[in-house]
């Protein structure tokens, strides 16, 4: 990866201070977005509220839709997606819940929607703080879903993720994930671009990709036009369903390409990027032992392995930015050499392990030589990953290393017994 | 009925390639609706109800779609001077 002088260098781009949620909404207008459809709830509320300033004060073209749920919210999206806008909205935990049936339906009519998920417990018992079981519940709804650090990442992966879904080899909804309160609350210096460089990244107005139906002679905007009419979503049974979701399985193989591009050509334009858009490593090149981990949590592992380091420990981290599609080969690649590899999981799946445990277990079953696995369960409803914790946690790793036991598969990390 | 498709074949975002007219879907049906010409008073409340378009006027008495209509019996049902009579599709047994 060669250093080049970004196209916009830091002195030349805007500093605010924002929390993460803000830095969304700020990404959100600059990316000439036509409808923001979207419902409240903590922690994502500050996106709308934000954004619905920008609208009253008429600093964007942007239709905004206040809707009475979330479920409406997606469907406003879906729709105004299938008229050819730009689509935006945010959510958390129980909204993103109720949303549920209509994601299913944005992926499959191959609709561009981005949406911010501001990572948050699902209930009950009611609580509003991080935890990532929200959205590995809607992991197999056919959605991009790329995972932030800090603030600063918000920004800039939201407008990515306009670039990436509407890119013609993946159409596809993205949801950008950010962890509630440590980033959506928590106030960051951030840089952002000028308009008008943000506006040349995405190429201006959503492009409409074009479609060939038997009842027209030439191909035709995929759009709801009453001039060129289209079917969008009718009953389709056993005789074509299988092939229409092939049609999903197939984007999804672009979008590692894709995400790769995005982050590289954001790297030129403003001299950011994250590991290769896919994955971002710290110190594995070496090391023993590895620690995968989701959001804002990277960087307290990052300071651990930094120490760590310093003590001579060969120990190194994975941030998984991007976990649908999940990186199979390319984390295989990186973990095959490690000796024990940590698997950190914000969430889990009750009678099974945490959900990208299973991912990476699978990853790496072809291997000839596997690597030590085992989960660490964290910070669910936003119970604090410290550094002692995850100190405790490479601890452990180091041991097993050592002597090859290991006494439990799966780990309660900062859990009371 | 010509060969069904592979996925390749197949139009983005899972939209119908054939318009929705191309599709009968009366063969759904069991009960028949057959109308009785001396009996019909032209009230056009089975026009009126007919959940599926499937009652046309002709421009002289009315007609039903066999192609689209579903045989639900709501014309049947509404006629207020008994015109119309479902009837079964197929012979019993």
């Amino acid at each position: 990866m060669a250093v080049v002088t970004p196209k916009v260098p830091p002195e030349k781009q805007t500093l605010l201070n924002v929390n993460g949620d803000e830095a969304v909404a700020w990404a959100v207008k600059q990316s000439l977005v036509d409808v923001v459809a979207a419902y409240p709830i903590t922690p994502q509320t500050i996106i709308v509220e934000k954004f619905s300033e920008f609208v009253a004060n008429g600093e964007v073209h942007t239709e905004f839709i206040a809707v009475e749920s979330e479920h409406s919210a997606m469907s406003a999206c879906v729709g105004a997606a299938a008229a050819g806008a730009r689509a935006f909205t945010a959510t958390a935990a129980n909204g993103l819940a109720l949303m549920w049936e209509i994601l299913y339906i944005a992926a499959s009519l191959r609709l561009p929607i981005v949406l911010a998920v501001v990572n948050r417990a699902l209930s009950a018992p009611i609580n509003i703080h991080c935890d990532h079981n929200d959205a590995y519940g809607m992991r197999d709804s056919g959605w991009v879903q790329l995972f932030v650090e800090n603030v600063q990442e918000a920004y800039d992966t939201t407008i990515q993720a306009f670039k990436i879904a509407e890119d013609e080899r993946v159409l596809l909804p993205v949801a950008v994930n950010l962890d509630g309160f440590f980033l959506s609350h928590t106030l960051e210096n951030i840089r952002i671009l000028p308009d008008k460089v943000v506006h040349e990244f995405l190429g201006g107005y959503r492009k409409i990709p074009k479609v060939k139906v038997d009842y027209f002679d030439e191909e035709v905007p995929l759009t709801l036009n009453p001039a060129k009419p289209l079917t969008f979503g009718p009953l389709d049974l056993y005789d074509y369903y299988f092939e229409h979701k092939m049609h999903q399985v197939e984007a999804m193989k672009n979008v590692p390409e894709v995400v790769r591009e995005v982050n590289e050509k954001w790297y030129e334009i403003s001299g950011r990027r994250y590991g290769d858009g896919i994955l971002d490593t710290y110190g594995v090149e070496d090391a023993d032992i590895i620690v995968t981990v989701l959001g804002s949590t990277a960087g307290t592992v990052r300071y651990v392995v930094k120490k760590l380091r310093r003590e001579g420990k060969k120990v190194g981290m994975i941030r998984i930015r991007m976990f649908r599609p999940f990186p199979h080969k390319e984390i295989a690649e990186i973990l095959k050499n490690a000796k024990v590899v940590g698997v950190m999981d914000r969430g889990i799946s009750f009678g099974s392990y945490g959900q990208s445990f299973l991912d990476i277990n699978a990853s790496l079953y072809d291997l000839k030589e596997r690597p030590i696995l085992v989960n660490y369960i964290y910070g669910l409803g936003g119970r604090d990953a410290s550094p002692e914790l995850i100190e405790k946690m490479f601890k452990e790793l180091l041991e097993i290393a050592e002597t090859g036991v290991v006494k439990e598969k799966i780990r309660f990390l900062g859990v009371r017994e | 009925m010509s060969q069904l498709r592979g996925w390749k074949e197949l139009p983005l975002g899972a939209v119908a390639f054939r318009l929705s007219t191309d599709y009968k879907t009366g063969d759904w049906r069991a009960l028949k609706p057959v109308v009785d010409h001396n009996k019909c008073v032209k009230c056009m409340l089975c026009w009126i109800f007919c959940p599926d378009m499937a009652v046309i006027w002709d421009g002289e008495k009315i007609v039903i779609n066999y192609d689209y209509c579903k045989g639900c019996g709501i014309c049947a049902h509404e006629c207020p001077v008994k015109a119309i009579q479902m009837v079964p599709e197929f012979e019993e047994g």
